[in-house]
């Protein structure tokens, strides 16, 4: 197996393999907080720091750690960085702090960071792992702040968009509209490989 | 040798948690001040829906007094009353008071009286009333809570400090009469005590700053 490049890992964050579309992770805050595209790109932004840090962290022990003893720790690690998040984010962004409210330090229970300190910084070296963070947590990111405008511009016309409900549909939508795209590419690949074969075999 | 390894796992979790705690610590040292002076901006902020109409000096928040409950005012928990001044006089007080009776719990609002006893205005904090109904008493959602603007005991006296089904002159909400019922006592009863206290609230020694001082 060759190692991805890192575009490779880019594309897998934003879409093959997308915290949100296809892992279903994180689905709580994504739902509760996509309202609007600043606050999607509010805790966007807060989930990515997290993930980052608590990534390059969950790593760089990762020796030390006996495997007894790890969970703990990814929760001690994840939640001072969520508190120093929230701290932060009282402190320089408080209109922000306000309209996210309790989703700043619930990201705590983000299953999105804790999986991605188990699956991968837990076995890969601190840079990787750091790359790992910031494509997940950016694929996170962006799904949150395209529910967000989604939802905006959709509750101009029917309220329903902006309510709770509002953001299953959203969700709904996004995850079926990515299995649409992939299945179209799929069968084009599909259609395309006999020719190919048949030219190959000339 | 059990015991070896639990040892070491145990001191491998006491040295991150220190580590972690080291850097929340360092974190809040570092956003403290910027969070208190973010909290003060934002009390001030929300003071100002329910003091229209007046002149008044910057820093409201800052001439506090607290009534320990129980008290004369609507509401079970301690009273929180800011007194607000144009230069050394007087002007007004803010109540956060909360109407025990709402449709569903609690309503803790923010009610203004001038030194004469006229409502400035009347704010609502925070409920759980029923949306599209009862929580047309935000005055984001309607403008049902400016009606109270300018009122006082003497205007309407007595019993008219009722909702019109009632028996009074204020309006009440379609489909919530519940809620509104809860406002208009729990601002009566605001008035009420304002007119029986005023002096004393004015000369009461404000609450001592909690600094923070290192």
């Amino acid at each position: 197996m060759t190692t991805p490049t890192l575009i490779d890992r880019f594309k897998a964050g934003l879409w093959y393999e997308n915290p949100g579309l296809v892992q279903l992770l994180g689905i709580c805050p994504l739902l509760a907080v996509t309202s609007t595209f600043i606050n999607g790109l509010g805790l966007g932004i807060a989930t990515l720091s997290v993930l980052v840090v608590s990534n390059a962290l969950v790593s760089a022990t990762r020796r030390l750690i006996r495997s007894e003893i790890r969970i703990p720790i990814y929760v001690l690690i994840i939640a001072s960085l969520v508190t120093c998040t929230e701290l932060i984010f009282k402190a320089w962004f408080p209109v922000l702090d306000r309209s996210l409210g309790i989703f700043i330090p619930l990201i705590v229970t983000n299953c999105a960071i804790v999986a991605r300190a188990e699956v991968f910084a837990s076995r890969n070296p601190i840079g990787s792992s750091i790359v790992d963070g910031l494509v997940m947590g950016t694929g996170f990111a962006f799904l949150l702040m395209g529910i967000g405008i989604f939802r905006e511009i959709v509750a101009l016309g029917w309220m329903m968009a902006i309510l709770p409900p509002g953001a299953f549909f959203s969700l709904a939508l996004a995850i079926a509209a990515k299995n649409t795209i992939d299945r179209r590419r799929q069968e084009k690949r599909a259609n395309a490989l006999p020719r190919r074969a048949r030219r190959a075999n000339r | 040798m059990a015991n070896f390894a639990i040892m070491r796992s145990g001191l491998t979790l006491a040295a991150i948690a220190a580590v972690c705690t080291t850097l929340v610590a360092f974190t809040y040292q570092l956003t403290d001040e910027r969070i208190e002076a973010n909290e003060q901006a934002w009390l001030e902020q929300s003071l100002q829906p329910a003091l229209s109409g007046l002149f008044f000096d910057s820093g409201v928040s800052e001439s506090v007094v607290t009534i320990p409950a129980p008290h004369e005012l609507p509401g079970s928990e301690d009273a929180i009353i800011y007194r607000v001044y144009s230069g050394e006089t007087p002007v007004a007080a803010l109540f956060v008071v909360s109407a025990r009776d709402g449709y569903a719990g609690a309503i803790k609002m923010l009610v203004g009286v001038d030194i004469n006893g006229a409502v400035t205005g009347v704010h609502v904090l925070a409920h759980r009333e029923t949306p599209g109904l009862g929580d047309r008493i935000e005055s984001t959602k309607s403008d049902w809570v400016r009606q109270f603007n300018g009122r006082s005991l003497q205007d309407p006296e007595g019993d008219g400090w009722k909702i019109r089904r009632d028996g009074g002159e204020f309006d009440q909400l379609t489909g919530a009469s519940g809620t509104p019922r809860a406002a208009v006592k729990a601002i009566r009863e605001t008035l009420q005590y304002f007119d029986a206290n005023a002096v004393a609230i004015f000369s009461a020694a404000a609450d001592q700053e909690d600094e923070v001082s290192e």
